[in-house]
């Protein structure tokens, strides 16, 4: 009972982290209708220029700032520069460009930094909370990382909901082209979307770096879980991201704690297509009629 | 059809080489022995290593031939191509056995199809209910996921390891000081040449016919009495064997089966393929492959040649996929065949213009 305990707190931390990077590719795909493959890539850059200022003697939190801060930069300039040629164009080119933007960057990490993995520090103690004589598989880092990723959602919540730009971005996603007609500058829109989603992008990549370590295509299978639990969510709906991430957070954890770790993307892949198969427009999705 | 109507003018004269062009099997067996007779001239001239290159771009264009029916042809996208090589390759290995009292190599390669083209009834199954972003994410999926199952059992899989094979060794009757890597880029050309045939074939007939009008519009293909679906899944089914052959023939090139080299790099290594070569054509994706070899080549002769450091020496090849994806994307979305495509045209058309002018 106690290893089920330990696995369900274990599967809400990462739950948090999973949902963080399914809200950034929500985002972008509630925006540009873009599935952006290159997330891994960019949460990579972010985390390795938030390591690099930590290895240079800098404390934790100069290096959390910077690599949320670079990523709205990045993801504001990966749209400008590679992404709105391919706005519009078949879904099959984006896919493409978003693919080559991933293996790219982690050439150009590869480059800058080498393959070899290094260790992230995490914000807070990862030894577990001590309850009742045993010590949970729950730190004040994982209590961190669930506070952080809830925070950031309620932000971007009461910006979609409760601002002007929340308004306006909402109007771009929804309708282009009436948008640009009563004066939204479409094209800013999908940048700030960009910029946003990387950001929580990049959250994802800082908090689940002491768990993979920092390399290159460390954070491949990351993506895939943020896939599983963005489509788990119905990819429309960011409420729907974060519920997404903490199912199979959960569902993950119990496969890696009863099955073996090394069946865990295989588990991944099995949600993901379990949940397709049943809802092909996820589980949170509003009942809307998809175009072919 | 549009040759038939081009020879009512003199078909007297054009009757016989017209027929046989129009025969479309008599066609592409003749490309095929053609370009299997270069082949056999070629790698006679060539060195070891060049032989090896040559045996790499085969196995290579065996699985991107493939990719190419899946996503060129019938409009799905896999990024998990790398994953039903792994299979066809741990197949093969696990067919072969350590020892070289096994099955013949050719069984042992049909079957490795077969059993990777059942992998592709799983996949195409799940993905005949995907499309575009979905499909792309659960192939990923696929790619990151299925080379992790070696760990699982690493007494039957070889964990990170993999699984060893002896070489196929050319017969004695080629001589006793015949390379080892001419006999590989034979099997491999050989194996290569059959796929192209077969595809060849198949993209010409009404399974091709049908590939096409459910890519372009599945509704349409619908009421014209498609089995949307079951049309999805065979072109996934026809893909994964040739990828699963492709991994056997990596098997028999390399003698190993390690998940290692089934990365999600290699996936994207076949779909750059794809993408150079101009998504849809065969010839393209010959010229895919071919690239694929090449640019890991030329980009570690390039680093050496300037004396880089070691970690863009070994990340220079990936920076050019990724570029080129992107750049190929951008610039020109049909790719190399369709740029020479586009060429072909502006050299008709100038030379059409001269007509003109000189008539004029």
């Amino acid at each position: 009972m106690t290893r089920f305990i330990d696995l369900t707190l274990n599967g809400i931390a990462n739950g948090a982290i999973y949902a963080a990077v399914a809200l950034s590719l929500v985002l972008i795909w509630r925006a540009t209708r873009i599935l952006n493959f290159a997330q891994a890539g960019m949460l990579m850059i972010t985390t390795f220029i938030a390591w690099s200022a930590i290895d240079h003697g800098a404390s934790y939190w100069v290096g959390f700032a910077l690599a949320l801060l670079s990523g709205l930069v990045l993801g504001a300039v990966v749209e400008r520069t590679v992404i709105r040629p391919v706005e519009g164009a078949p879904p099959l080119n984006a896919v493409i460009v978003t693919l080559g933007l991933l293996v790219l960057l982690q050439a150009i990490a590869g480059m800058i930094w080498g393959g070899n993995p290094h260790s992230f520090p995490p914000a807070f103690s990862i030894k577990g909370y001590n309850i009742a004589d045993h010590t949970v598989l729950f730190s004040p880092a994982d209590l961190f990382g669930v506070l952080v990723v809830a925070a950031v959602m309620v932000v971007l919540l009461l910006l979609f909901q409760r601002t002007s730009l929340g308004l306006r971005m909402r109007a771009s996603a929804f309708e282009p082209e009436v948008a640009r007609l009563l004066g939204v500058r479409v094209g800013h829109m999908f940048t700030i979307g960009w910029a946003l989603a990387s950001l929580a992008g990049s959250l994802a990549g800082v908090l689940v770096a002491p768990n993979v370590f920092v390399a290159p295509n460390a954070f491949d299978s990351v993506l895939v879980f943020g896939f599983t639990a963005a489509v788990l969510g119905g990819l429309e709906s960011p409420p729907g991201a974060v519920v997404g991430g903490v199912v199979v957070g959960l569902a993950l954890s119990y496969v890696s704690g009863y099955a073996g770790a090394s069946v865990v993307t295989l588990g991944a892949l099995a949600i993901l297509v379990a949940v397709l198969m049943i809802r092909p427009s996820g589980l949170f999705a509003p009942a809307a009629a998809r175009r072919v | 059809m549009a040759t038939r109507t081009a020879v009512v003018g003199d078909k007297e004269r054009r009757r016989p080489m017209e027929r046989a062009r129009q025969a479309t099997l008599v066609r592409h067996l003749t490309v095929a022995l053609v370009a299997g007779l270069v082949l056999y001239v070629v790698s006679n001239a060539l060195s070891a290593f060049d032989n090896l290159q040559l045996a790499t771009m085969a196995y290579s264009f065996t699985a991107v031939a493939g990719l190419t029916v899946l996503t060129g042809l019938n409009g799905q996208v896999s990024l998990g191509h790398g994953a039903f090589m792994c299979i066809g390759a741990y197949a093969t290995a696990k067919l072969l056995g350590e020892g070289t009292d096994h099955l013949p190599l050719a069984l042992v390669l049909l079957l490795a199809a077969l059993i990777t083209a059942v992998g592709g009834v799983l996949a195409g199954a799940a993905a005949a209910r995907l499309r575009g972003p979905y499909l792309a994410g659960a192939t990923l999926a696929l790619a990151v996921g299925l080379p992790t199952i070696a760990d699982r059992f690493p007494t039957f899989l070889g964990a990170s390891n993999g699984l060893t094979v002896i070489p196929s060794t050319p017969p004695a009757s080629l001589g006793a000081t015949f390379p080892l890597e001419r006999w590989q880029a034979w099997i491999t050309c050989l194996g290569a040449l059959i796929v192209y045939v077969l595809l060849a074939n198949l993209m010409r007939s009404r399974y091709g016919r049908a590939f096409r009008a459910v890519r372009d519009d599945e509704v349409a293909a619908e009421l014209a009495g498609l089995h949307v679906a079951r049309v999805q899944v065979l072109a996934f089914v026809v893909s994964a064997a040739c990828a699963g052959l492709g991994g056997g023939l990596f098997v028999v090139v390399t003698q190993l089966a390690a998940p290692g080299a089934f990365a999600l790099t290699l996936s994207v290594a076949l779909l750059a393929a794809v993408v150079l070569g101009g998504l849809g054509s065969l010839w393209g994706a010959a010229l895919g492959s071919a690239a694929i070899v090449l640019i890991p080549q030329w980009s570690d002769d390039l680093s050496k040649s300037l004396s880089l450091s070691s970690n863009v020496q070994a990340n220079l090849a990936l920076a050019v996929y990724g570029a080129l994806l992107i750049g190929v994307m951008l610039a020109a979305p049909r790719g190399l065949a369709g740029a020479f495509d586009w060429v072909h045209q502006q050299v008709r058309r100038a030379s059409t213009r001269r007509e003109e002018e000189e008539q004029a």
